[in-house]
């Protein structure tokens, strides 16, 4: 039987060997990094559509595309395929059109929108016809056959496995904000099984509309600090007010260490652990005592095989809400004792925002990309700590330190609670 | 890493839909000697037809009103139907082992406040200023409680609050497709010791304007009045669409025998893969699929549940691919799903395993659902039932259920 490598459990050693990412910083490894280092902001005033009336009037929002009309599952499909094709280059995995493995995509459960609902209501008049009654009519009778590829819940899976070849069926998964980390946990689960070399884990968020900040307005988890949209996102402080919506996406070509091996592949990192545990508490917060996190952090230790000490440096869930950046301190401070004290920690989302089902690959991505460069990303607009959460959350200036592992956290909606290790080569 | 593959068993259902809500009530219809009798909406959808989920006792399953009222029509048939499951496994209350156990849910969205959409609508044909209009009455008419009520992973959040089940929890979205991955994937994790118990299904409601409006986008819906599946073949065919709710616990056998619970069938194999659909495309995939399957299957007598949507080509596509089973040396008798059931989407795939696995710890299998002539008799003990599931959009789907080696559900 060949030499494999096997981690800690026996099971094969899944590493990460292509990288792209798509933020509101901007497009490609290069100009995130370059804008995350130097505590830039991607949030901006909505243009896409008028925000009269709305409470929330700001987000990371992707509009320097110009595309034209904008349309939601197109806009997310863009970005996918902007973040896939940068990974898959870097990692020159496969030949063009044909990536070896399967491909799983971290989607928002996307609907028709205003705009598509109100030009098939105007597509026709139909007599004595009104509401859906209308709008189901018109469809019947005209040609939305764009609409039927696009507005499918595996409509984007679909068409980025015709686009990049990848193997067998894709699978779209959701997992409210934790979606992209779940992402990156099924391909590691498929490596690990041995059902596949490689695997191709997408996630990505361009689905920012109306009717989504309106509904996020009704729970009160936006920021409504519009007055200064670069200001709006800041997690950790004593004056953070909610999260701020954005668009991106990220892309991360996992394999097996053996395959990478053998193909000469260079390897950005490994994948060290997964863990994960479901809240039973409440749809959109989290069991006060945190149990169901500490369990999470706790599971992707132990799946590490390694101790919190081994934790140099964590990506924060970090959203900006009251409610989730209390949290975060109390599960970590539970989950990791005292070693928290000397571990610093940042959020990504104090410039990109909140990518939302993108957010988790986002913030793997980055996570990796930290490992590499000895650089820590700040947490911007941090001008007072809550003086509640005593860590070092790296307050708006980056810190030059060396990383060799990273835990990064993703919570969301639904009592979804996914924790991410990662660590350099091994030697 | 766990080399020897674990046999996979079905040791919960639970199970509702347009024909009623338990195992007895399906099997009941389904092998009384006639043709079954669907249950057909004629109105709430019209023209169009669909399959109306009955009633059931949402307190039964979800006694606390304030769950209750968390959640719409989709959300509650989900829960509800993952309950039965649950109790039917014998591990409904059982807190360590819901801890243990993970939950994949193949999920659409739920509902949207239809009224409020139509308001809207009205509202903004009527305005100066439609931008700032659609905002102002988002603002008014949304109720803060409806998103997470259509919030596509808050049946699965629904699931860990009410019934109490917490390990991992992912939601698998993809119309058909999805209820095909979820159920591979808690399989492909089970036989490789990622898992030992699993909660695995979907559902889905019918009776809903804004889901006629996204199937109809295509022009698939069937227009016609009610007629079997295999009988829609001309022009471009079209799906009618049914509601149900179907959940499974999925279980190591060692896991199962341990806490002394007994099978209804074993998962043998599923495979999936997708195409373009070209013409000739799914069929070339299905064949493949096949390939991966066949040799698991004694020649002679195949029992069959097909999924087909009715959509055209694919309907002509997979019944000749079903047909052409017989120059494999198989004698396929065929049970078309949908002619009885509806395209039930997320819900389609999972319900035929529940189907199939009530056949097999049954020791008998359905009579056929129409007398197109594409159905055929099958009498004696189905000792294996295939499942053929092909999204109405894309992705095709084979599955292989049979009987492990040990009494079975119902068994002395």
């Amino acid at each position: 039987m060949a030499q494999t490598a096997k981690d800690h459990m026996g099971r094969p050693i899944v590493v990460v060997t292509g990288i792209g990412i798509v933020t509101s910083l901007g497009e490609g490894k290069e100009d995130n990094w370059r804008n995350l280092i130097s505590g830039a902001s991607g949030v901006r005033k909505i243009t896409r559509f008028p925000t009269d009336e709305l409470r929330t009037k700001i987000a990371g929002i992707i509009d320097w595309q110009g595309e034209g009309q904008y349309c939601a599952p197109v806009h997310s499909l863009t970005l996918a395929r902007k973040s896939a094709a940068e990974a898959i280059a870097q990692s020159a995995i496969g030949a063009r059109g044909s990536f070896p493995g399967p491909l799983f995509v971290a989607v928002s459960p996307a609907e028709t929108n205003w705009d598509q609902r109100m030009e098939i209501y105007n597509s026709a008049a139909p007599a004595n016809c009104s509401g859906y009654d209308r709008l189901v009519k018109n469809v019947a009778a005209g040609d939305f056959a764009l609409y039927y590829s696009l507005f499918q819940f595996g409509s984007i899976a679909e068409h980025l496995a015709e686009q990049f070849g990848t193997r067998g069926q894709p699978i779209s998964l959701t997992t409210a904000c934790a979606s992209g980390a779940t992402s990156v946990q099924l391909g590691v689960e498929a490596i690990r099984r041995g059902d596949a070399d490689t695997a191709l884990c997408v996630g990505t968020d361009g689905e920012i509309c109306e009717e989504m900040v309106v509904r996020f307005n009704l729970l009160s988890a936006l920021s409504t600090h519009n007055e200064d949209p670069q200001g709006a996102s800041k997690p950790f402080s004593r004056a953070r007010d909610g999260f701020v919506m954005a668009e991106g996406s990220a892309t991360l070509v996992l394999e097996s260490y053996d395959a990478a091996k053998a193909r000469g592949a260079k390897i950005l990192g490994v994948v060290r652990g997964t863990g994960e545990r479901a809240d039973t508490f409440h749809r959109t917060r989290s069991k006060p005592d945190g149990s169901a996190i500490i369990d999470t952090i706790k599971r992707s230790l132990a799946d590490a095989g390694m101790p919190p000490e081994e934790i140099d440096y964590i990506n924060a869930h970090g959203t900006s809400t009251p409610e989730n950046d209390k949290m975060e301190y109390l599960a970590l401070s539970e989950a990791l004792g005292s070693h928290l004290d000397s571990t610093p920690i940042s959020s990504n989302k104090s410039m990109i925002g909140h990518t939302l089902s993108a957010a988790g690959t986002i913030e793997a991505a980055i996570s990796l990309l930290t490992l590499h460069a000895g650089v820590i990303p700040p947490t911007i607009n941090c001008h007072e700590q809550d003086p509640n959460i005593l860590m070092d959350v790296v307050p708006n200036v980056k810190r030059e330190q060396a990383v060799n592992t990273v835990m990064s956290n993703s919570f969301g909606f639904g009592g979804q609670n996914v924790c991410l290790i990662f660590s350099g080569e091994p030697g | 890493m766990n080399t020897n593959k674990s046999e996979v068993w079905v040791t919960g259902i639970g199970l509702v839909s347009s024909l009623g809500e338990g195992l007895e009530t399906h099997w009941a219809q389904l092998t009384s000697g006639k043709i079954p009798v669907p249950s057909v909406d004629t109105e709430d959808q019209a023209p169009y037809l669909v399959h109306p989920i009955v009633d059931f006792d949402i307190t039964a399953q979800i006694p606390k009103r304030s769950d209750q009222r968390q959640m719409g029509a989709w959300q509650h048939l989900g829960a509800y139907a993952a309950g039965l499951a649950l109790d039917d496994a014998g591990i409904a209350h059982n807190a360590d082992l819901l801890a243990a156990t993970n939950l994949i849910v193949a999920a659409g969205g739920g509902e949207r406040d239809l009224e409020a959409d139509e308001a809207i609508i009205e509202l903004l044909g009527k305005s100066d200023n439609p931008g700032a209009q659609l905002n102002a009455s988002l603002m008014t008419e949304l109720r803060p409680t409806l998103f997470l009520a259509q919030l596509s992973n808050l049946m699965a959040g629904n699931i860990s609050i009410v019934h109490g089940v917490t390990d991992s929890s992912r939601t698998f979205m993809g119309e058909e497709m999805a209820g095909v991955s979820a159920i591979e994937t808690a399989v492909a994790q089970i036989q490789h010791g990622q898992g030992e118990i699993f909660l695995v299904g979907g559902a889905y409601i019918a009776e809903r304007a804004d889901m006629t409006m996204l199937m109809e986008f295509g022009h698939t819906l069937w227009q016609g009045d009610y007629g079997p599946v295999w009988s829609r073949a001309d022009g471009n065919g079209g799906m009618i669409m049914g509601s149900a709710g179907a959940f499974l616990v999925l279980e190591s056998r060692e896991h199962a025998q341990a806490r002394g619970a007994r099978p209804y069938a074993r998962i043998n194999k599923i495979v999936s893969d997708r195409c373009n659909r070209q013409a000739g495309a799914a069929r070339k995939v299905a064949d493949g699929l096949l390939e991966r399957v066949a040799d698991q299957i004694p020649k002679g007598p195949l029992a069959v549940l097909s999924g087909c949507s009715g959509v055209q080509p694919q309907l002509s596509e997979e019944h000749d691919f079903l047909s052409d089973l017989s120059d494999r040396g198989f004698s396929p008798a065929i049970r078309g799903v949908t002619t009885i059931m509806g395209n039930t989407l997320e819900a389609q795939f999972p319900v035929n395993v529940v189907l199939a696995s009530l056949a097999i710890s049954k020791g008998a299998f359905f009579d056929p659902f129409d007398n197109s002539g594409v159905e055929q008799e099958y009498s004696g003990n189905p000792a294996r039932v295939l499942i053929s599931s092909w999204g109405h959009w894309r992705g095709e789907g084979l599955a292989l259920i049979d009987t492990p080696d040990v009494p079975l559900r119902g068994e002395n």
